[in-house]
């Protein structure tokens, strides 16, 4: 995906730069004009870090009359991100101000016929939005630090600060271009504000990060914070690009729901009946379904690679928490074959158990997946992985075979339950990823309702009956095979 | 200038437009009309390549709209319903930034705009706020911003909506020297008088497809059919009538006068004007009855609407 970013056209000539900037001059100009705008900015990098001084130096007072110093001592930094956090957070409202509130004046269509590029217009905005609050935010920052080092000595250390700046900006950066993928879906700055909770909601989980990075005393924990923001912020920008572009905007004059659109576009794709306007036979249908799996590439990749990134992470948990000997025997021969006796009573159910756990872990992750970029379809399907590496490597240091175990207990099913898996996930993963930059000359909501009929298609016609296949092996061959293996 | 072969456009599963040609040639002006919904706003957004066609191709001043989009946009003006103006920002500030995202220099935006700001009387404005502005005087500014980087093709939509008679006026003066100077023109209107007042041809848009298109007689024309001819006589019609039903077909007959069509008025009319000499009759006047734009409009729309209600009915 980043590698995408790059290869895509963001204006880097003279001339672009000169066109963004004149855009851009203007908006800043226009919001220095802008009382509603200026006067809480103000009072934002003047008056609050002032208070956040006089909280750091009350609480310091406070806390150190029960020797508890530590905690004002971790207190003082997270502030030092709050008070970057407030004025930068004002860049959400000019955003939404600056894209849809000019689509919602009609001033936005008299730029549109301009010799402006959509990239150009972007990026004259996206400056537009970022120069006040972030000058603002360091601003405030920086007076924040200074009434600290003149009221109480304290002055943080060049890495928190830079952390400080490092982090600020970029979440002024994510909000602006989330900011922009808002706009681009909406009509009115009513609509846009109200999207504007999937924005504000995820920012304030971040902050509640930061704030435990800080309290932990886990400094260098913020970097690793500051890169994945830094990957979202370029994910967004993407997706903004893509999305901030005259059909987009132009193309739409009410926020509204068509349910009916939605549904006869799902029911089209996934009965098939799109092609040729009849609905196909079975054959037909399964060709067509088929015919997906080649688009599915970029997420088997992702996949495999996390598969193999899960086993090697679980065995590297094993060498790192090695189970006390009592618990390692649990993997011991005798104990799996004396456990998978014990479920023997419940051999006529275990097939429909272990296949209505992988249909709802399956649901579960494209769900999760949908709201996440397919952040956590990735993470749910590592997690098994996780463990089967982790008891692998428990074996190995046991003294054990882990490749016997792996055959044993995981291969016979995972034969066919992987490549279900596989399938399933990657179909979702294209249709998690695909708002980021739909296919061309479709719009957001065509491309996301094709590809969610795609995994419909894949899940219903493939993965099901692949599971159904796998819960049957995994209850009646496996055991078999861990017998042959193991004895008993 | 403007060329559209089969343009059509599909929002979803709505058609705005339909297979839809046009050619505007130098120093030409087509005037679209339509009622609201009809497509002239989608129209005009695929010529100034802000909506790429889903069918058909566009050319403006040479280029392709979809293939060509900036110098598509450098070679327009466009005006929007809503001129759409930073009410922040002075008149000349307003011209300053647009002229600049047409690559002008500052000199030409200054004394260019100042001249437009004259023409339209409102020099004495142009440092002021727009937002202190009337909506004529907005509207205005508006023009003056697509006419601001000399294009050779200007889209406009309502130029004189909200303007009082004297401003409209000097509004269509300008329209016309520009016309004059090669630059053509689509003009989306509601004012009937001043598309026929401008126009060198008319279409009717409804729903997305052009459904009339001609010079403003030959609409009446080809619509209303040929105009009615009423005679006025000095004395009460009394059964003469029945004398002329061989020579033309008699629409309307008052005390003193009627109406009738004919298809060839260049030949019958004479001969129409010696009988009733004949029968005793002294001629008034012989005029042709005025037929207006807005009658041909609303014969389109109203077809539209008839079928509408034959449908519910049925």
């Amino acid at each position: 995906m980043t590698l995408a970013v790059l290869k895509n056209p963001i204006p880097v000539t003279r001339h672009d730069l000169y066109m963004s900037m004149v855009l851009a001059r203007r908006e800043v100009k226009d919001t220095f004009r802008d009382w509603r705008i200026l006067t809480p900015i103000i009072m934002l990098t003047l008056l609050f870090p002032a208070l956040m001084n006089f909280t750091a130096g009350r609480m310091l007072d406070f806390v150190s009359d029960y020797g508890a110093e530590i905690i004002a001592t971790q207190m003082i930094p997270f502030l030092l991100l709050v008070v970057g956090f407030f004025p930068m957070s004002f860049s959400l409202i000019i955003a939404l101000e600056a894209f849809v509130g000019e689509k919602e004046r009609k001033s936005l269509e008299p730029l549109l016929a301009t010799p402006l590029t959509d990239a150009q217009l972007y990026l004259g905005k996206m400056v537009a939005v970022l120069v006040l609050p972030l000058l603002s935010a360091y601003l405030g920052m920086t007076v924040y630090v200074l009434g600290l080092y003149f009221s109480i000595g304290y002055s943080p250390p060049a890495q928190l600060f830079a952390q400080a700046i490092m982090l600020t900006t970029v979440q002024g950066i994510i909000m602006v271009s989330a900011a922009v993928v808002v706009s681009s879906q909406t009509t009115s700055v009513r609509g846009a504000n109200l999207l504007a909770s999937f924005i504000i909601v995820p920012m304030a989980l971040l902050i509640q990060a930061e704030a435990a990075a800080l309290f932990w005393g886990n400094h260098f924990g913020l970097w690793w914070l500051f890169l994945a923001l830094a990957i979202t912020a370029v994910v967004l920008i993407r997706m903004g690009l893509h999305l901030f572009n005259r059909e987009e905007m132009m193309g739409r004059d009410l926020d509204q729901i068509r349910l009916g659109w939605i549904m006869i576009q799902f029911r089209d794709r996934f009965t098939g009946k799109w092609e040729n306007g009849r609905y196909p036979n079975p054959f037909r249908w399964y060709k067509q379904t088929f015919a997906i799996i080649p688009q599915l590439g970029k997420g088997f990749s992702i996949l495999l690679a996390a598969f193999a990134g899960a086993m090697v992470m679980g065995i590297i948990l094993a060498n790192i928490y090695t189970l006390p000997p009592h618990l390692q025997a649990e993997f011991s021969s005798e104990n799996i074959t004396a456990n998978l006796s014990e479920l023997e009573f419940m051999l006529g159910d275990l097939p429909r158990l272990i296949f209505t756990q992988n249909v709802r872990v399956v649901i579960l992750a494209a769900l999760l997946g949908t709201f996440t970029f397919g952040v956590l379809a990735v993470l749910i399907f590592m997690l098994p992985w996780v463990l089967v590496g982790f008891a692998a490597g428990q074996i190995y240091l046991a003294g054990d075979d882990p490749i016997l175990f792996l055959a044993g207990t995981i291969l016979p099913h995972a034969l066919i339950e992987l490549p279900a898996l596989l399938l399933a996930m990657a179909a979702a993963l294209r249709w998690h990823i695909t708002v980021i930059a739909p296919p061309p000359n479709t719009t957001l909501g065509e491309a996301f309702i094709a590809a969610c009929a795609d995994f419909g298609r894949i899940f219903v016609g493939l993965v099901i009956p692949m599971l159904f296949l796998a819960a049957y092996v995994e209850a009646y061959v496996t055991p078999q095979v861990l017998f042959a293996l193991y004895g008993g | 200038m403007i060329k559209a072969d089969n343009l059509g456009k599909k929002f979803d599963d709505f058609v705005a437009v339909h297979d839809l040609s046009l050619n505007v040639g130098e120093g030409e002006l087509l005037a679209l009309l339509g009622p609201n919904g009809a497509g002239k706003t989608t129209t005009v957004r695929m010529l100034s390549s802000i909506l790429k066609p889903t069918t058909g191709r566009a050319w403006v001043n040479g280029y392709d709209v979809v293939m060509e989009p900036a110098a598509v946009r450098r070679s327009i003006g466009m005006l929007t319903e809503q001129p759409g103006l930073y009410l922040r920002m002075t008149g000349m500030e307003y011209l300053e930034f647009y002229g600049r995202l047409y690559s002008l220099k500052d000199k030409q935006i200054h004394e260019r705009g100042m001249a437009l700001f004259e023409r339209f009387n409102m020099a004495d404005a142009s440092h002021r706020r727009l937002g202190q502005y009337s909506k004529g005087m907005r509207q205005k500014v508006g023009l003056i911003r697509t006419m601001l980087h000399d294009p050779a093709v200007l889209l406009l939509d309502e130029p004189t909506s909200a303007m009082d008679p004297h401003s409209a006026k000097l509004v269509r003066d300008a329209i016309r020297e520009m016309r004059a100077d090669k630059r053509s023109f689509i003009l989306c209107t509601h004012n009937l008088a001043e598309a026929e007042a401008l126009a060198d041809r008319i279409a009717i848009i409804k729903r997305g497809s052009i459904v009339a298109e001609g010079s403003s007689q030959e609409l009446k024309t080809q619509l209303l059919g040929q105009p009615q001819v009423e005679i006025r006589v000095d004395q009460r019609l009394n059964g003469e009538v029945k004398e002329l039903a061989d020579l033309v077909a008699v629409e309307w007959v008052g005390e003193n006068g009627l109406r009738y069509r004919t298809d060839t008025p260049e030949k019958d009319n004479p001969i129409l004007v010696r009988r009733l000499g004949e029968l005793g009759l002294g001629i008034i006047s012989v005029q042709e009855v005025t037929q207006s734009l807005e009658d041909v409009y609303l014969r389109v729309v109203a077809d539209e609407k008839e079928s509408k209600f034959n449908e519910v009915a049925q």
